[in-house]
């Protein structure tokens, strides 16, 4: 088949092809300014946040945000998680799972625009390159220009840049999993654990590497996150979108041709020389297209100039194209973002954040479990009685000591003593002291008649002997042999 | 006719069709990145370089050795040999100092508590099940019912020689009459001390059986069972008034127990394990909840 059709594989009939290089063009604008808010912010929680100080008392640290893997506590400003709490880790996986599925189905592609790291910091590597190099025009000709002293200079100045703000990025990620200013005095002086160097390695490897060479190739051919965001959008989430009704037919420059009909796109190209993914969202929405926006303010800049309206490229929904196209006028924004599928993501994201606050405001921190010994299941004592072992477990999450007494709630005759002391110890109850921010762990035997249900139900309890007590219990069974019954 | 001029282009993706055809189903050329073929051309390299440097390919008998000589085995006896120089202090240590005089809340009774609790998984449970609570004929070793004591110097002494073990002196050694077997006693006469003795451990309620059973105890059994039946641990004579019965306490078999006598032997595991294993075993076993 001969084709009209315009060949946009540009890759002359190889099975690989190389990539094409973009340098996009520094462009301003709303959306430029609303990238450069979301890139600040963005950039300063994660270089910041492991240096915020929060204050927890003498027996936790001071940092407002740590993952202690080596204790295995979290600690997020007033929250503090234990391994057993993990399932408000899961929560917060759960929420970000529906807000993203909220993002898309309303404003579409935007965490792949604004938030997405490889986005935000490949946007980074962009501005210093610009600053290094100058724009787009200018990049071009230096790729071109034959190699000097010049050239090699910016060259080693643009990858050591980047270099740096690798070190910068995989730095500040290990930060978040120590003490940061000790962990900081110990990375330079040399005393810091191998796997805070390979870590800083890594990450800086990945980050210049990502931000500096593979770029918009990532989101092409790497993220599977393209792909499933196109099976969430519907017809009513927005996307940038180039009005083609409203711009073709085309016309060169402003010269326009007496009585042919010319749409508002000049063929200027702005909307492609900007873009960071390097294509031209004049061919439609495409896979490649990260919905950054800056087509937009590239285009309005150039609308604006020659006193068309702005907007020949914009953030519409698939519905208001349609409708747009057939001269009608779009429904408004708001009924845009306000309609079911969004609500009850909205509603679904609101009732999972409530709960889990809800839950955090209710816990208490003093955690009782206990696990029956299996192997064997009882022991037969020759004063008749029949013993059952358990491993109890108390958490006391508080950062103080506190005393506790265990007791045995449903039992009748059993007494209780530490499998480390003797059976004279035996007691009806057990006291001891918890280490402030500690689990303490006992094996403690039972023994009770050999006589009743086998297996007969009980529970342990928890109590706090200080003056804001606080209870746990735990449900667990007695065996004995069958014929005690 | 150059290749751009007959390159045949889909409309809708704007990608190259190519000449390949299946039923009419023609394939799109949709390029891959030239890196990722380099990538792809580095793992080739890779996959070179590792077949020298590693055993790679499998001949008759063996496999290639690679020019780093490493083995998975010889790996493992690295790590065994490492793990077994970290234990260096800790069985010397053990190997010094007598089992009575570890403290029990030391980090080397933990150690040794530890080394046993392998060691009886590996040589112990055949017999005495791998919670160490036994079954007929072999002791739980969980409660407190000794037959030989249960301090861990006694015990320590029990797994080092054994019961009933050919050939070792120092094996614990004892032998119950077969009472019936060896016409010791009278078939009625058995019965009236199973009475007696199931009377003991209050499983029967009193009974002229018993009452005769009584007598025939004090001159057949008193002495090593004791006059109040407890037992006497220098014959390894088990405690009858108790629950716990090694070989049942049916009627049955304590019939079978009297008739027949029992005796059963346990290996004596010095000379079988190192010293120090033996060690940790008595540790280990002395901490299962029914050691003096």
């Amino acid at each position: 088949m001969m084709s009209s059709h315009k060949d946009r594989t540009g890759k002359g009939g190889g099975l690989y092809a190389r990539r094409p290089d973009v340098f996009p063009r520094a462009v301003d604008g709303f959306f430029r300014r609303l990238k450069w808010i979301v890139m600040a912010v963005t950039l300063t929680i994660y270089y910041v946040t492991p240096w915020v100080r929060w204050d927890r008392g003498p027996y936790a640290p001071d940092q407002a945000v740590l993952v202690d893997l080596a204790n295995r506590r979290f600690y997020f400003f007033s929250i503090e998680i234990w391994p057993h709490e993990f399932y408000y880790v899961a929560g917060l996986l759960v929420m970000a799972g529906i807000g993203l599925f909220l993002l898309t189905a309303t404003v579409g592609r935007a965490w792949c625009g604004y938030a997405c790291p490889q986005t935000v910091w490949t946007d980074l590597f962009l501005h210093i390159e610009r600053f290094i190099d100058g724009d787009r025009n200018a990049q071009i000709r230096l790729k071109q220009a034959p190699l000097s002293v010049g050239k090699v200079a910016k060259r080693v100045t643009k990858h050591a840049a980047w270099l740096t703000v690798g070190v910068l990025t995989g730095g500040a990620w290990i930060f978040y999993f120590a003490d940061a200013p000790t962990l900081l005095r110990d990375l330079v002086t040399g005393q810091a654990a191998p796997i805070a160097y390979s870590t800083i390695g890594v990450l800086t490897a990945t980050t210049y590497i990502f931000g500096g060479w593979m770029r918009e190739q990532v989101c092409i051919y790497m993220c599977p996150w393209p792909r499933i965001q196109s099976a969430m959008l519907d017809e009513r989430s927005l996307t940038v979108t180039y009005k083609d009704w409203r711009g073709e037919p085309r016309s060169h420059g402003l010269k326009r041709v007496e009585g042919q009909k010319t749409g508002d796109c000049i063929d200027c190209n702005a909307c492609v020389a900007v873009c960071p993914t390097g294509i031209d969202i004049r061919n439609g929405p495409q896979l490649a297209c990260i919905t950054c926006a800056l087509c937009i303010d590239a285009c309005d800049e150039m609308m604006a100039k020659i006193g068309r309206p702005r907007g020949l490229i914009d953030y519409a929904t698939f519905e208001d194209c349609e409708v747009e196209r057939k001269g009608g006028a779009p429904v408004p924004i708001k009924r845009t973002l306000l309609r079911s599928r969004t609500l009850i993501y909205f509603g679904l994201w609101v009732a999972v954040g409530v709960a889990m606050l809800a839950s955090l405001g209710a816990r208490t921190r003093l955690d009782l479990s206990v696990g029956q010994e299996r192997n064997p299941l009882y022991v037969q004592l020759s004063s008749g009685e029949v013993r059952n072992a358990y491993t109890v477990k108390v958490r006391n999450m508080e950062t103080r000591e506190r005393p506790v007494r265990i007791s045995i709630e449903g039992l009748p005759g059993a007494r209780m003593w530490d499998s480390l002391e003797s059976e004279d110890k035996a007691a009806q109850v057990m006291e001891f002291t918890v280490g402030a921010d500690q689990v303490t762990k006992r094996r403690i035997y039972v023994s009770a008649p050999r006589s009743g249900p086998a297996p007969a139900d009980f529970a342990f309890r928890v109590e706090s002997r200080d003056d804001t007590p606080n209870t746990d219990r735990e449900e667990t069974r007695f065996d004995r042999p069958e014929d005690g019954q | 006719m150059s290749d751009e001029e007959t390159k045949a282009i889909d409309p809708a993706t704007g990608s190259e069709i190519k000449n390949h055809e299946w039923d009419g189903i023609r394939e799109l050329n949709t390029p891959l990145p030239r890196w990722w073929l380099w990538t792809f051309y580095a793992c080739i390299v890779f996959a070179i370089g590792y077949c020298v440097v590693y055993p790679a390919i499998p001949l008759v008998e063996n496999a290639t050795a690679g020019t780093f000589g490493w083995t998975s085995r010889g790996a493992l006896d690295k790590e065994m040999a490492a793990a077994e120089a970290g234990r260096a202090a800790t069985n010397k240590a053990l190997a010094e100092t007598p089992i009575e005089a570890i403290d029990p809340n030391s980090p080397l009774m933990r150690a040794a508590v530890e080394g046993g609790r392998a060691a009886f998984k590996v040589n112990c449970v055949q017999c005495h099940g791998s919670g160490a609570a036994g079954s007929p004929g072999y002791p739980n070793l969980n409660d407190d019912d000794w037959l030989w004591g249960g301090d861990i110097k006694t015990v320590y002494q029990t797994i080092r020689h054994g019961i009933r073990q050919p050939g070792d002196d120092l094996t614990r050694v004892s032998q119950m009459p077969a009472f019936g077997r060896d016409q010791l006693l009278t078939p009625v006469q058995i019965d009236d001390v199973v009475s007696y003795v199931r009377y003991l451990s209050k499983q029967e309620k009193p009974s002229q059986s018993a009452a005769r059973g009584k007598a025939l105890f004090a001159a057949n059994c008193a002495a090593c069972h004791g006059n109040d039946a407890k037992g006497g641990r220098q014959f390894g004579a088990p405690n009858l008034t108790d629950p716990i019965w090694l070989y049942g306490g049916s009627r049955d078999a304590l019939t079978q127990t009297v008739t027949n006598a029992r005796a059963g032997v346990m290996p004596s595991w010095e000379g079988r394990l190192d010293p120090v294993t033996v060690k940790m075993l008595a540790a280990y076993v002395h901490q299962l909840g029914g050691g003096e």
